[in-house]
């Protein structure tokens, strides 16, 4: 089914070649051993899921790819080259953007100005321009605001385009950090628990978004999630740690039928 | 009435319409939609070339004269382009409700026998997909937004777009015949079928000829002295007739803007900032805005409220006379300047209402509170009567002669006549040609000499010549002492009430009256909060201890105040109870337009009638419900009934009446 050039899914989507290269990673905080040589890889224009059980090291690999830690050993290929040591605006230029496990919006911003940050990689102009609002910014300002209404309208989001973030509930706040990593036109997109502390709702909301994203504008997307039907109706391939261990790696039916997974969720007698 | 054959002033139907305002105000705007955060906007001439590029794609399709194209979505231009351009080729446009569920949309589509369908984005397309083997005539769909649906499979299935790029590369080829098919369309051809909600039974067609609904338009605005200069708000679903002559009907013979809403949950942001010159909005929207003030100026401080309440009371007192052109003092009209500047002005800018001119109400009774309100802020806010049949216009209020009470004169062209057992019946250039594939119905309402039965039972007050609507006519019953059972006439005095939302009479050859009541969740848990009072879901507010307490307040003052009118002194509500769940179009409790479905309800929750009967104070029910993605589950709860005092009416006192 996987070759260098991609593969076609279930419901006819083409895969491509592999975006993101993950090979032998391991990461380590003093004696403890978060993630243990793992090697996965992320291709072009799929959903990839990470999960396994709390503290299996998901967390810390989504870190990973988003050049936040740096791994203590192994390398990270990036669209086929070794990505060397960034800092996490580097990464943001290079096309990665990401959401987080508890929102990291600015609360007191409208929903506009939080989604418009997400277009800072997109910003040229100088200080001076921009002060001014004159030539070069004011193109650029106008540029990205059809950008972000574009991604306002996309997310359904219209109704709260004015209003500040803190006002708003939890559901709808992930919608807008959403919005702000796509605003950034991401090639890759990582989610950290996108659906957490959902209702069923909100859920199948967000899970329709992520779906669309990837389809209409064919961004690949890394996620992580606990809850294993919205993953498995969602992803593409499943990578399964549990302590830091990579037990899993295939479709989901594959992880679905495979024994280490089904005992690292459901538990086996010692 | 008048009767050409050449139709009005020449023109036979709304594409003519279209041509004419296309040259005449050419460059004025003719739609504008709120689209990326900006109001985009089409002059009549560029939605003349948006409808044209669109009908001759419909031609390359292969759509054939008299064909039915449904229509389903939110009011948007492209829809409404939809609707003439499928007019222009001589197709019938059936605009369905974007709410009903595949189920019902099956029913229309498979009646009407629609080839073609024209369709908003991927929830509307799943519909149709979902019911498409049981539709023998379906063959295409178009749709506007693609979002979702790149992987669809696209053999029966095009864009928007690709139908009218082909419609323009087609132009040289087809031109002719769409102007050929264009000229022939007769004032007596159909302009439009419009499906009614059903209060009762299925859905019925109810075809509507170019005649209808441009002597309507015509007549309309006339009255209200519409002109090209008006702006409207498109926000009421599509497939509602109302919709249909405010946006196409009088928007084309005035030559007005409609303006849509950037999505349905933008309305009030949208609202605010077209501020719409001529406004329609059923009551309950009134009155939904109206406990939003209320809301907020309860949480606003104590100054504020004062000054609010201060000059509210003044312009309850003087501002509908003001309104009305009656005299005023020089001093209550100075302070009521004074007040515009305080207290309206900002009001109702921040409503959305600095502009409007005339503003209708209808389909409902509007309590006399909430009617006063807009009044007094110097609103023109009037009352109308119609339905689909009438192509909307029966009766309305014309300036200057407005009651809360009353429906209004006959509109221009209509005749009126009241039937020995109080329904009333009227006679129009409007009156529509038949129900579709039905001429049982057609027989039933509309007799031969063109009179149609509205349903409705009333009377036409002598003095001033406004007529009165009681109630429904079949509704109107007899309780077991013969006294007179208006139900819906209770049921308005409750629903006045902020908290109660719906409320449902029981009665009908019974020795007394019973209820159920929705409460109303907004105001009701605003209430909640202020009081400290915990609640984790609907149903358990809804049968806490104080609010059925409050609830029984309300009744017991409905009860007085029903008991005032001798005819009517039998309808007192004697127990109810607050329902656990709101009574939902999705289960047919009510009907898409959100009218009380008595007869539904009363057999769903028949195991409740019963238990307020047999004066049981508690019942166990279960009830189903269904989601929004048709799903099913359960509800449980158990019910407290309430017996709410009863004005005593000596029945020799009614005896001696009669």
């Amino acid at each position: 089914m996987k070759d260098a050039q991609g593969y076609v899914t279930a419901d006819g989507r083409q895969i491509g070649g592999v975006l993101m290269e993950m090979k032998n990673i391991t990461l380590r905080f003093g004696g403890v051993v978060a993630i243990n040589d793992i090697s996965f890889d992320i291709r072009e224009g799929e959903i990839r899921a990470i999960i396994g059980p709390n503290g299996a090291g998901k967390s810390s690999m989504l870190n990973i790819i988003s050049g936040f830690y740096t791994p203590t050993e192994g390398e990270v290929f990036y669209k086929g080259e070794i990505r060397p040591q960034m800092k996490p605006y580097e990464v943001a230029r290079m096309g990665v953007a990401r959401t987080f496990q508890n929102i990291a919006l600015f609360e007191g911003m409208t929903v506009l100005d939080n989604v418009m940050t997400g277009r800072l990689t997109h910003m040229n102009a100088g200080l001076f321009s921009q002060a001014l609002w004159w030539g070069r910014a004011r193109d650029e300002e106008m540029d990205n605001r059809e950008h972000v209404e574009r991604v306002i309208d996309f997310l359904e989001i219209q109704n709260i385009r004015k209003t500040p973030v803190g006002r708003l509930p939890y559901g709808l706040k992930k919608r807008v950090e959403l919005a702000r990593a796509l605003a950034a036109e991401p090639s890759l997109l990582l989610l950290d628990e996108p659906m957490a502390g959902m209702n069923v709702e909100e859920k199948e909301d967000m899970s329709r978004f992520i779906l669309d994203v990837n389809d209409e504008f064919g961004t690949t997307i890394a996620l992580i999630e606990h809850d294993m039907g919205v993953v498995m109706d969602l992803s593409d391939r499943v990578v399964v740690m549990d302590y830091g261990k990579k037990i899993g790696d295939g479709t989901p039916d594959e992880v679905r039928g495979n024994q280490a997974v089904i005992d690292a969720y459901l538990g086996v007698a010692h | 009435m008048t009767e050409t054959m050449e139709g009005a002033a020449g023109l036979r139907s709304i594409p003519a319409l279209l041509r004419r305002n296309a040259t005449t105000f050419a460059s004025r705007p003719a739609y504008r939609e709120k689209e990326f955060g900006i109001w985009q906007s089409w002059s009549w001439s560029e939605a003349e070339a948006e409808i044209e590029a669109l009908a001759l794609g419909l031609i390359e399709m292969g759509v054939a004269k008299g064909d039915f194209i449904a229509i389903i979505g939110r009011n948007r231009p492209y829809l409404y382009w939809s609707m003439v351009a499928a007019q222009s080729v001589g197709a019938i446009p059936v605009p369905l409700y974007q709410d009903a569920v595949a189920e019902e949309m099956a029913y229309v589509l498979d009646h009407c026998g629609a080839k073609l369908v024209i369709a908003s984005d991927q929830e509307q397309v799943d519909k149709v997909i979902e019911i498409q083997d049981r539709l023998p005539d379906f063959e295409r769909m178009i749709y506007l937004d693609a979002r979702g649906l790149r992987k669809y499979d696209h053999s029966a299935l095009t864009s928007f777009e690709n139908v009218q790029k082909a419609g323009r590369e087609a132009k040289d080829r087809l031109g002719a015949e769409l102007e050929a098919r264009r000229t022939s369309l007769g004032y007596d051809d159909t302009c439009v079928m419009l499906y009614t909600s059903g209060t009762t039974g299925k859905p019925k067609g109810v075809v509507l000829s170019n005649r209808n609904i441009i002597e309507t338009a015509k007549a309309s605005c006339q009255f209200d002295a519409l002109s090209e200069h008006e702006e409207v708000l498109a926000y009421l679903p599509m497939a509602w007739v109302g919709d249909f002559i405010f946006s196409i009907g009088q928007a084309y013979w005035a030559g007005f803007c409609v303006n849509c809403p950037e999505s349905p949950d933008t309305m009030m942001t949208d609202l605010r900032e077209i501020a719409p010159t001529y406004y329609f909005a059923p009551p309950r929207v009134f009155e939904t805005q109206l406990t939003q003030i209320m809301i907020r100026m309860e949480d606003s401080g104590r100054l504020k409220q004062r000054i609010f309440h201060y000059f509210m009371n003044h312009a309850r007192r003087v501002g509908p006379k003001i309104l009305d052109g009656e005299s005023v003092s020089a001093g209550d009209r100075l302070k009521y300047r004074l007040g515009e500047f305080m207290i309206y002005g900002p009001l109702k800018n921040a409503l959305g209402f600095s502009r409007v001119r005339v503003g209708y109400t209808a389909g409902e009774a509007i309590g006399p509170e909430i009617f006063d309100f807009y009044r007094a802020l110097g609103i023109n806010l009037k009352q109308l009567y119609g339905q689909t049949e009438a192509s909307v216009f029966i009766t309305q209020q014309p300036d200057g002669e407005v009651r809360s009470d009353t429906v209004g004169v006959p509109s221009p062209g209509v005749e009126l006549r009241i039937a020995e057992n109080g329904e009333v019946f009227y006679r129009s250039p409007g009156t529509f040609v038949e129900y579709y594939k039905n001429a049982e119905s057609t027989k039933d309402t509309k007799d031969p000499e063109g009179w149609v039965a509205t349903g409705d039972a009333g009377f036409i007050e002598e003095e001033t010549g406004h007529l009165r609507i009681i109630d429904r006519a079949k509704d109107v019953g007899k309780m077991a002492d013969g006294s007179l059972f208006a139900p819906k006439y209770v049921e308005n005095k409750l629903k006045f009430y902020p908290n109660i939302l719906e409320a449902v009479v029981f009665g009908a050859g019974r020795d007394r009256c019973v209820a159920f009541i929705n409460i109303d969740l907004t105001a009701v848990g605003n209430w909640a909060e202020r009081n400290n009072i915990a609640y984790a879901s609907y149903q358990e507010l809804a049968q806490n201890k104080q609010v059925l307490d409050m609830i029984q307040d309300h009744v017991e003052e409905t009860n007085a105040s029903v008991a005032e009118d001798d005819m009517l002194s039998g309808c007192q509500i004697h127990r109810f109870f607050v329902l656990h769940k709101e009574l939902d179009a999705d289960d047919g409790e009510l009907t898409r337009t959100r009218k009380v479905r008595r007869k539904i309800i009363a057999e769903k929750f028949e195991d409740l009638v019963e238990g307020l009967y047999s004066g049981e104070d508690s019942v166990y029910t279960e009830t189903e419900v269904t989601y929004e993605d048709g799903r099913k589950g359960k509800i449980k709860a158990t019910l407290f009934a309430r017996s709410p005092k009863v004005v005593p009416v000596a029945s020799q006192v009614r005896e001696a009446a009669e």
